[in-house]
């Protein structure tokens, strides 16, 4: 048995590609310590995954992988997996796709850029999708609009409410026109699922940005937000190079929504759960657990 | 005709605009202005006009003729208050039961500060949620370009159409080519690989329609879509209310993935990607 495990062969690429693996979380690096971009501090990478990739010292947040999320978020041994098998093709036969695909799973250790299922937060059953910032800056193609439609639509038949954590850099572009049309697509499996009476909440990280924030991201009933996250429609490098200036300090930040009033509420991470809990409770009548 | 010729086709100065499409196809055209939120978008035009008989909702999207007025209109770039000047148009419509007619032509909606802090994405997302289900019938036409969620924002319709030469992508070549490769001059390579041409979204299912034209003259143009319409658009406003919005959710659901559209993924066994559990996942 043991000689067995010792010596048995490979059973997919992911292994025979094992020494590409460095880390499934590039902005925490591998390595024991790692700088605070935003206090300069130096942080011990034990410390700063025990704190849920928020530093200690000024709480900045760093990027977080989807199910590091989703155990942050959700009750203990509550998630189960939905369409988690489905692969992306290359549709538009686009240059250079497939080996970027196969890049981007070994770099996140995930087969797509979300992951998504039911789960329960504080109690309350709900569905769940959550990007992942590694594959691809969680840009969506037509097998994330597809994943996203399909957990609307399961929470739609089984009256659940959606919680959807967002990290992307929009739409996919080698998939063209067909990541496009996942923005129509999403945005009514979302309509379908809020015209049954349904809640959507979503959290958006750092960064939401181009076709996820022009769709799914921006039509929940209660939008929450990661501190400092960069959240826009237009990235700030397109901005600035349009109306050729410089923008101002703080511009398309989870703060300046706020203010300007596209977000409901920035939550940092150690509240979001009992917070996204405290929400759910409140639109099923249950006492907050 | 290469991709990159059509590009430059949709982009020609001389092309006719979203005004001049609605001038040759409606009669007695009343403009009406405003979101009743913030202002008046000059990059949208909308209105109430007559398709032969029939009352309906026009909404164009007006890049301008000359220097004077492509400065006037925006270039055809849309604000959030354009976006919400089309919906508050398109809801009125479905109140009184006309049918919606829109008229593409965008490079994209307007990348700037004050577009951000009026909520650019937050405009676009509502058009696409709400008029999946509105309640009357749909049609979108691109005329010229189609430049990605600014295009789209008025582009979820029962039918989509497409003239010959217009062009409809989720990026502008040149911004593909200079992310992509890092070399804004290999645009004609990615209006190749972005696969934009009303030709190759036909095939992509994508659009229903492509439009023929012939040369500068837009007479033969104007009356095929001003015949599509009145076939379509009758057609479409007998059947029911729920059935129309049914199939305009099942025309989008099936793109890409799924029953009608031409698979692009595959499905295997649940679960993350490799025996290499993400950290965290004790």
């Amino acid at each position: 048995m043991l000689k067995k495990e010792f010596f048995r062969k490979p059973k997919n690429e992911l292994e025979n590609y094992n020494k590409y693996i460095k880390t499934v979380s590039p902005d925490v690096p591998g390595e024991m310590c790692v700088l605070c971009p935003s206090c300069k501090q130096t942080l011990f990478t034990g410390a700063l995954n025990e704190n849920s990739n928020v530093c200690p010292k000024c709480g900045y947040h760093f990027r977080m992988n989807a199910r590091q999320r989703i155990s942050m978020l959700t009750d203990e041994n509550t998630f189960e997996e939905l369409y988690g098998g489905i692969l992306s093709k290359n549709p538009i036969d686009f240059p250079g796709y497939p080996e970027k695909i196969k890049h981007a799973r070994l770099e996140s250790a995930e087969k797509e850029a979300v992951v998504c299922g039911t789960a329960r937060i504080g109690g309350n059953d709900c569905a769940l999708f959550v990007m992942e910032p590694h594959f691809m800056m969680g840009s969506m193609g037509t097998v994330v609009g597809e994943k996203i439609t399909r957990i609307f639509e399961y929470a739609r038949d089984h009256s659940l409410p959606v919680v959807g954590c967002t990290v992307s850099g929009g739409a996919r572009m080698q998939e063209g026109i067909l990541s496009l049309m996942q923005m129509a697509k999403t945005s009514g499996a979302v309509k379908l699922h809020s015209d049954a009476g349904n809640l959507y909440i979503a959290v958006l990280t750092d960064p939401t940005t181009g076709g996820v924030t022009a769709s799914f991201a921006m039509e929940a009933d209660i939008i929450l937000a990661e501190p400092n996250a960069l959240i826009g429609f237009a990235g700030p490098r397109v901005i600035e190079q349009t109306i050729r200036q410089k923008l101002p300090s703080g511009f398309q930040r989870a703060e300046f929504l706020l203010e300007k009033g596209f977000v409901d509420a920035i939550v940092d991470r150690k509240n979001q759960r009992k917070q996204i809990a405290r929400l759910l409770s409140l639109h099923t009548g249950r006492e907050c657990g | 005709m290469s991709a990159y010729d059509k590009v430059a086709a949709a982009r020609a100065k001389g092309r006719p605009t979203g005004t001049d499409f609605i001038a040759n196809i409606f009669e007695d055209f009343v403009e009406l202005h405003g979101d009743r939120r913030f202002g008046d978008d000059k990059a949208v035009v909308a209105g109430i006009a007559r398709l032969n008989t029939m009352p309906v909702t026009v909404v164009a999207l007006e890049r301008g003729h000359d220097t004077k007025e492509k400065v006037f209109r925006n270039f055809g770039s849309a604000h959030p208050e354009g976006y919400r000047k089309a919906l508050r148009q398109m809801k009125l419509a479905e109140k009184f039961g006309r049918p919606v007619v829109c008229f593409v032509d965008t490079s994209g909606a307007f990348c700037g500060i004050a577009a951000e802090e009026r909520g650019q994405g937050q405009a676009i997302a509502e058009n696409l949620m709400e008029m999946m289900t509105l309640r009357v019938p749909v049609v979108s036409v691109l005329i010229g370009e189609g430049g990605s969620g600014g295009a789209l924002a008025l582009a979820v319709a029962d039918e989509v159409w497409m003239l010959e030469n217009a062009i409809y992508s989720v990026i502008s070549p040149e911004g593909c080519a200079s992310i992509l490769w890092k070399d804004s001059s290999r645009v004609k390579e990615a209006s190749e690989c972005l696969k934009l041409t009303a030709q190759d979204l036909l095939e992509l299912k994508v659009i229903e329609r492509v439009v023929g034209e012939s040369g500068r003259n837009f007479h033969r143009t104007y009356q095929e879509i001003k015949q599509g319409l009145w076939e379509t658009l009758v057609r479409n406003k007998n059947l029911d209310p729920e059935e129309l919005v049914q199939k305009r959710y099942e025309r989008f659901r099936g793109i890409g993935f799924g029953p009608a559209g031409r698979p692009a993924g595959q499905e295997t066994p649940a679960g993350p990607c490799g025996r290499h559990a993400p950290t965290g996942m004790l």
